[in-house]
């Protein structure tokens, strides 16, 4: 009886891999898109998921597989705008999104990422590390994690993140064109930061490490 | 959903006029005596709350007014243990993923979340939790064998020394007072309705499951450090701590929960989940007298105690947890 359960399993993994190719290759829509109109992830992200820290385009390598998920399905259905991704998570199903992410998520990439830790007395790291409390703003690393690594599939990585894409991203909540998330957390910390505020931040948390060992969690 | 709690008590109140708030409570018999039989009722009403809040709290010196002498050096050590406990005082603490900070905010500074220099000042004090007068140090040999679920540290070690000192400058200014405004945690106003585990459940589902996990066991960051705090299970504080207590629970919660929305909860919601919070397994209680019933009627009677009382159908305090094992599921 054991034995025939153990067969029907392998039976079944094989046929999923047969009928379902993206789970065989994580990598393929990332290198090359598809035929349904996606292109492949690196023109934009990166050869190594750095992505293009000057151009706003995030860095990918290392974040959370769930995380990544959630967001190409925000992109769809309008919890997030953007010119670019909204068109392009459209054209991604199911399956290609979730093997999008685990490549991503899998990818421990040494590209573009700073060597020197970057100072802990300015006041982007204060903001980071010890929050504003007096105004009732805990510090990004409450959540985030100790060096900004991230936690879970809510709280996604920082570090090494373009300094760019996350002023866009606090703005863009400050704004109200990205929906806050998980208990629209972050739209009530945004509004409590001021233009510098998110400049230094924004500057603390791009210069930290980026993990750069493959560290996939389940989503 | 089955609920069912083995205590029921009442709290009268006397609300006396003219400006001043006074609870009175008269309790009926110790709950000990029901904890074999559950019942199906929760009915528990709570003491009414004066919560006034004071036009001016003390402010402690800022982060760069630190001093860089030897002193400074000792001060700038208690910042780190309180603040990275498991990794400067790991020979004190126990199997837990809980730091100082995780429930004394803003590295002890903040005001209603049991800052550092409202309690250095409020102390040698009499404790009716031992009923001796407690040096600071012997405060915070409570706050590792409890709340951090280790051992004391004794008398005199770096870790105690480092730690007061670090207390002692940030209440500098601040004058000698155990009423002093911001001490502890606040005392949440009476509820609507008798707090509940059930509604506990669902603001617990809606609120606190996103961070803390829907286990409640707390969380790791992405490189495996300890992040969110274990709300009970094996790598929680234990049974003997302040935070077990429903009204310190219901008091730190209201003002601070969810982190950056303190003060959203409104009061049926902080006793509810409260509640909820304090009815699950956690490790043992070190003062243990062998029974249950036993150390519940020497260190646990009180209605804002579920120790020894059964909460979905277990007894509370029964369940040996080894470090390793899940947390106790929510049913």
């Amino acid at each position: 009886m054991r034995s025939n359960l153990t067969l029907i399993s392998l039976f079944s993994l094989a046929l999923t891999a047969m009928i379902n190719p993206v789970l065989a290759d994580d990598a393929t829509v990332v290198l090359n898109g598809n035929d349904h109109g996606t292109p492949a992830c690196v023109s934009c992200h990166g050869a190594h998921g750095e992505g293009m820290p000057a151009n706003g385009f995030p860095r990918l390598a290392g974040q959370n597989a769930g995380y990544l998920q959630t967001q190409l399905v925000a992109f769809t259905n309008g919890q997030r705008v953007n010119a670019m991704m909204t068109p392009i998570a459209k054209t991604l199903n199911a399956d290609e999104r979730a093997a999008v992410a685990r490549y991503y998520a899998d990818l421990g990439s040494t590209v573009g990422i700073n060597e020197a830790v970057p100072e802990i007395s300015s006041a982007g790291a204060r903001l980071a590390i010890q929050g504003r409390w007096s105004q009732g703003l805990p510090a990004c690393i409450q959540c985030h994690g100790a060096m900004g690594t991230g936690v879970g599939s809510l709280f996604p990585a920082l570090a090494g993140q373009s300094s760019i894409y996350i002023e866009n991203q606090l703005r863009a909540w400050q704004q109200g064109t990205r929906a806050p998330g998980p208990l629209g957390l972050m739209k009530v910390i945004a509004s409590k930061l001021s233009a510098t505020d998110i400049h230094d931040v924004a500057v603390y948390f791009s210069a930290l490490p980026a993990s750069t060992v493959s560290r996939r969690q389940q989503p | 959903m089955k609920v069912q709690f083995a205590i029921i008590w009442t709290v009268s109140i006397l609300t006396v006029a003219g400006g001043i708030i006074v609870a009175s409570q008269a309790r009926q018999a110790s709950p000990v005596a029901q904890t074999q039989k559950p019942v199906t009722a929760t009915t528990i009403a709570l003491p009414a709350a004066a919560s006034v809040k004071p036009a001016t709290l003390f402010q402690p010196p800022s982060e760069q007014d630190m001093p860089k002498d030897e002193f400074g050096k000792t001060v700038q050590l208690g910042k780190d243990i309180f603040e990275h406990t498991l990794s400067y005082a790991s020979q004190y603490t126990g199997p837990t993923n809980l730091r100082c900070a995780s429930c004394h905010l803003d590295a002890g500074r903040l005001a209603n979340s049991a800052p550092l220099w409202a309690a250095y000042v409020s102390y040698p004090a009499y404790r009716s939790k031992n009923k001796h007068v407690n040096t600071y140090s012997e405060r915070l040999q409570g706050c590792f064998k409890f709340s951090m679920n280790g051992t004391a540290p004794p008398l005199g070690d770096p870790v105690l020394i480092a730690l007061e000192s670090y207390s002692y400058w940030l209440a500098t200014g601040a004058t000698i007072d155990p009423k002093i405004a911001g001490r502890g945690y606040p005392q949440v106003s009476k509820p609507p309705l008798p707090m509940d585990y059930a509604r506990g459940q669902a603001v617990f589902e809606q609120n606190c499951a996103i961070c803390h996990g829907a286990d409640g066991a707390g969380q790791t960051d992405a490189s495996g450090q300890p992040s969110f705090p274990a709300l009970w299970g094996p790598k929680s504080f234990n049974w003997g701590a302040g935070m077990g207590s429903i009204k310190n629970a219901a008091g730190f919660i209201q003002a601070n929960m969810p982190l950056g929305l303190g003060g959203t909860l409104s009061a049926q919601q902080a006793w509810d989940v409260a509640i909820f919070m304090d009815s699950h397994e956690r490790p043992q209680d070190p003062r243990f007298q062998g029974d249950i019933a036993a150390t519940r009627a020497k260190y646990h009677d009180s209605p804002d105690d579920m120790y020894g009382t059964v909460a979905n159908g277990q007894l509370l305090g029964k369940t040996k947890l080894s470090p390793d094992s899940a947390n106790p599921s929510v049913k």
